[in-house]
């Protein structure tokens, strides 16, 4: 598998590691701020918010809504999903916010609405890389 | 604040634009000669030459080194901002700051580019360990059409802003291409052909989408003082703003306010004394149909969500109540990738009442805004004939 992908493949950084080892695991791991008190992504060890060095990472619930989009009719050459596809950008039931695509869902703009339930769906791209996507959830 | 931006109003003026010698597709020309002939032209039209230029600022990948060793100037005074299609305009808030300080007198502001040929341009790729390729192109995103849309989608959401709003901007900018010689893009269009143009990354149709061009742009920066004595009439810089708030889109603040624009706008219009009413005529970056949208609420001239209703029925067409992108825009007259210096350039023409069929009448007033990124950074420039 890890010969055929042909999409971009998330090289990680030693702040970001921590997050690509537990997607491995079926774990989405963001950080909060110990200081206050917002969570955050992408993974970085100071706080955007108050650039506290008092963050930790915790695990999401995964659960989140979709809070904007765009359905893709051109995609970068190789990229691996058929398209159109969607992209969009999940605001986490903690907080943060993060880009991904939505998978499992018609790629029609009269399905995919603002501010519906997502959960993440991870989707291993190589023996090392799981990328979060998400897919509708019920209420 | 620190400083009184009061002191700044008027101390400068732009006292010589132009293009390259051609816009378009340009296979025969690298960016770096698109840079030597705007430079060449924005002098001539100055009344000016290159031993004159004491500062040099440039974006992108021929930055402020490349520029001074392919036309033979050394500047004391080197700005290299690279914020994206907006650094331009940003320049020229720098080169008032370095001027304003005694730094230097006479500020090159220089593009070229070759977007649509890459002729001598580099290959644009992030490293495997960039942000973006980690948390943003796995997803395929695919640059600007897909970042800009996200936006727009939200937009609609909140606001009930529709696909025909959007188109409305395209069709009356095309309108402003058909009365400028220089525009790539010059037959007439309707709301219908941009809403049955093909789908590029929805909501944007085709028609929503900025040319893909090549060319150059320069304007030249001097004191009010010098200006005087200069060939043309000079036109006052009374404000500048600039703010950037992200560099990956998924981290952009707010999907229904553009805040940099409303930093950058905030504080131009202070400098500037002036008010929204005051503006004759408005060069809105528009790499996207949504983007002028958002720049007329984030710069005050509509409420927030009202930025569809504004345009509609033709408000920013020739002829009407708000004349916008009056050279044609990105959309329509020339998108070499950092389109910024055209906003330039079309401003002080319609101040110098240069402009032919396109001349909107006493114009006086203008305002320049730009994007940068992903809607990542913005400026503003308030430019007017009156110090």
């Amino acid at each position: 598998m890890a010969d055929a992908y042909t999409g971009p493949i998330p090289k990680p950084t030693p702040e970001t590691q921590p997050f690509w080892e537990a997607a491995k695991q079926r774990r989405l791991l963001i950080q909060r701020c110990g200081d206050c008190g917002q969570h955050y992504f992408y993974p970085r060890p100071l706080c955007p918010h108050c650039l506290s060095r008092n963050v930790a990472w915790v695990q999401a619930s995964g659960r989140g809504r979709l809070h904007t989009f765009v359905i893709n009719h051109r995609p970068p050459r190789n990229f691996p999903l058929p398209a159109p596809y969607v992209i969009g950008i999940v605001e986490l039931e903690e907080g943060a916010r993060m880009m991904t695509n939505i998978v499992g869902i018609n790629p029609d703009p009269a399905t995919v609405r603002c501010d519906m339930p997502v959960e993440v769906a991870f989707h291993d791209i190589t023996t090392e890389i799981t990328l979060p996507h998400f897919r509708p959830r019920a209420r | 604040m620190a400083t009184d931006p009061g002191k700044m109003r008027g101390a400068v003026a732009i006292v010589g634009v132009a293009e390259s010698d051609e816009l378009g597709r340009l296979p025969h020309k690298s960016s770096l000669q698109l840079h030597m002939e705007a430079t060449h032209n924005a002098l001539a039209d100055a009344g000016l030459t290159k031993s004159d230029v004491d500062a040099v600022f440039s974006s992108g990948r021929n930055m402020a080194n490349d520029v001074p060793e392919y036309l033979g100037i050394r500047p004391r005074f080197i700005g290299g901002t690279q914020v994206g299609g907006c650094s331009f305009i940003l320049h020229v808030e720098h080169a008032m700051a370095a001027i304003q300080a005694g730094l230097c007198e006479v500020a090159l502001i220089t593009h070229g580019e070759s977007g649509y040929s890459r002729i001598a341009m580099p290959a644009p790729r992030w490293g495997d360990d960039s942000t973006n390729n980690q948390f943003e192109l796995p997803y395929g995103a695919a640059g600007p059409a897909t970042g800009y849309g996200f936006l727009a989608t939200r937009h609609m959401h909140e606001y009930g802003t529709t696909s025909e709003q959007l188109a409305e901007v395209a069709v009356a900018t095309r309108k402003w291409a058909a009365l400028n010689p220089k525009a790539f893009l010059r037959e007439p269009i309707t709301v219908a052909d941009v809403l049955n143009s093909r789908l590029i990354a929805w909501p944007f149709h085709l028609l929503d989408c900025c040319l893909v061009t090549d060319g150059g742009g320069a304007a030249v920066v001097t004191s009010a003082e010098r200006a005087r004595d200069l060939r043309q009439k000079p036109v006052y810089v009374l404000g500048t703003g600039e703010c950037a708030t992200h560099q990956m889109v998924s981290q952009m603040p707010s999907f229904t306010r553009w805040d940099a624009a409303v930093a950058a706008g905030e504080r131009a219009f202070c400098m500037a004394g002036v008010r929204q009413a005051d503006i004759d005529v408005a060069q809105f970056y528009d790499a996207f149909t949504i983007v002028p949208i958002l720049a007329l609420e984030a710069l005050g001239f509509c409420k927030p969500g009202e930025g569809g209703a504004f345009v509609a029925g033709q408000r920013t067409a020739p002829g009407s109540a708000f004349p916008m992108n009056t050279n044609g825009g990105g959309l329509s007259y020339t998108h070499t990738g950092m389109y910024g210096i055209f906003t330039i350039i079309e401003a002080v023409r319609q101040l110098r009442g240069e402009c032919g069929p396109r001349q909107v009448p006493n114009a006086r007033t203008a305002i320049c805004h730009g994007t940068g990124g992903v809607w990542s950074a913005a400026a503003t420039l308030i430019v007017s004939t009156e110090r």
